[in-house]
């Protein structure tokens, strides 16, 4: 009984959405609506049930933890933004993530961002018993991305044989990319509305299997 | 106070947590690990500010009576339900977070197919805005065009029947050149994001910190 009427809320919601095809109307604005309150509801609930209680109140009620207690007043600092007279308040815990996660951050993006991708760009150009096509395709990639690289480089002008020729063939390749990902975007938003008809065909209505 | 020791919080607590990667020791380890406890901690009481200020908002809307002011209640009941129907709620009621409950209904049922079908109703706007996109006007607009379709019709069964070929083909854009561009931008991003977390910990950057009580 749950996961029928469970199908059928699926099913009217998923109208209710599908009908803003026609036009707005009250039934869409009340589902889009409906949807902010409830995921930032849900968010609430699992912030509590799997951060808070685990690594906040759990620790502090079982004792021995009082150092926890810091980072939770910290937290409450959050609030004064309420109250314009000691909203500076609220820096405090907004600097101490700040500053720690950007200094987390740097080596981390040093390494996945760029020395990763630029070893990545290179490595393998070649290896024995690669096929041809994975060659040329590893070749084009070092070329595409070092060409790529010139186009977005807007210190020098792109003119000469370095600058001008590679950011000409760097505009090809950022074109090609372009339409790669957009149509791999497409055929994403194509299979996720495939998704949604089958459930209403099958799930719903029964009318497939 | 208001805003030196933010700037000076932000400076210390970057590069201790910077050089703490470079130095692998046990107190280096320590303080990372007070980081990975402490961070979510604080970062989970944001949320109380999104709360709030959508509270609001949503508050004056309806206090105003303003346009469209009773869907703004559609917003609160649930904001406000879901946390006492999962955390609060009696099981033997409907509560809890755990199926079969009021709280797993309202995400499963509402929130998933109303969220997943918003994304699917992009396929017919991106459809339309292919068809403006998509006009080969020039050299690299036709580039744009084939490489797209190549990338499209190689996912679906009518590319095979085109010939073997072809869906390689979409699959050889998409791993290298499609990759390359990918790649340039993303070298660009990670250099961006390098410079932003310097400014950032060393104070050039002051945008954070807002204009509350100056």
């Amino acid at each position: 009984m749950y996961d029928v009427i469970g199908i059928w809320a699926g099913a009217f919601f998923t109208l209710a959405i599908y009908s803003f095809l026609y036009k707005e109307n009250p039934i869409y604005r009340l589902a889009e609506h409906l949807v902010v309150g409830i995921s930032l509801g849900y968010g609430i609930a699992v912030t509590y049930s799997n951060v808070l209680k685990p690594r906040l109140i759990d620790p502090v009620n079982s004792g021995g933890h009082w150092i926890l207690v810091i980072p939770g007043l910290m937290g409450f600092l959050y609030i004064t933004r309420f109250f314009p007279r000691i909203s500076w308040l609220s820096r405090y815990p907004i600097a101490l993530l700040m500053g720690t996660s950007m200094g987390v951050a740097f080596p981390l993006t040093m390494k996945a961002a760029v020395l990763r991708q630029l070893e990545s760009a290179i490595i393998p150009l070649y290896r024995e018993g690669m096929s041809w096509d994975v060659v040329l395709g590893s070749v084009i990639m070092l070329l595409g991305t070092l060409a790529a690289l010139i186009y977005f480089f807007f210190s020098k002008p792109h003119k000469g044989p370095f600058f001008g020729f590679g950011s000409r063939i760097g505009i090809w390749v950022i074109m090609l990319g372009f339409g790669a990902t957009f149509g791999f975007t497409v055929m994403g938003r194509i299979s996720l509305l495939i998704g949604r008809v089958q459930f209403l065909l099958s799930d719903w209505l029964h009318l497939i299997k | 106070m208001k805003r030196t020791v933010p700037l000076l919080i932000v400076l210390v607590g970057g590069i201790l947590m910077m050089v703490q990667y470079f130095i692998p020791h046990q107190v280096s380890q320590s303080i990372f690990n007070y980081y990975t406890d402490w961070a979510p901690i604080v970062s989970s009481f944001a949320l109380i500010l999104g709360i709030g200020s959508l509270t609001r908002v949503h508050a004056h809307k309806i206090r105003r009576k303003a346009d469209n002011w009773q869907y703004s209640w559609a917003v609160l009941i649930p904001l406000y339900l879901m946390p006492v129907l999962g955390l609060i709620w009696p099981k033997s009621m409907g509560g809890g977070m755990d199926a079969p409950s009021i709280f797993h209904f309202m995400y499963m049922y509402i929130q998933i197919p109303i969220q997943a079908t918003m994304f699917s109703l992009l396929a017919f706007y991106i459809a339309s805005a292919a068809f403006r996109a998509f006009r080969a006007k020039s050299a690299l607009a036709t580039v744009l065009l084939l490489a797209a379709v190549v990338v499209m019709l190689g996912q679906v069964p009518i590319g095979e029947l085109l010939g073997s070929w072809f869906p390689k083909l979409g699959l050889w854009i998409l791993r290298y050149p499609n990759l390359a561009a990918k790649r340039a931008i993303m070298l660009g991003v990670g250099f961006g994001m390098l410079a932003t977390n310097l400014k950032i910990i060393f104070g050039v950057e002051r945008n954070w910190l807002g204009g509350v009580g100056k």
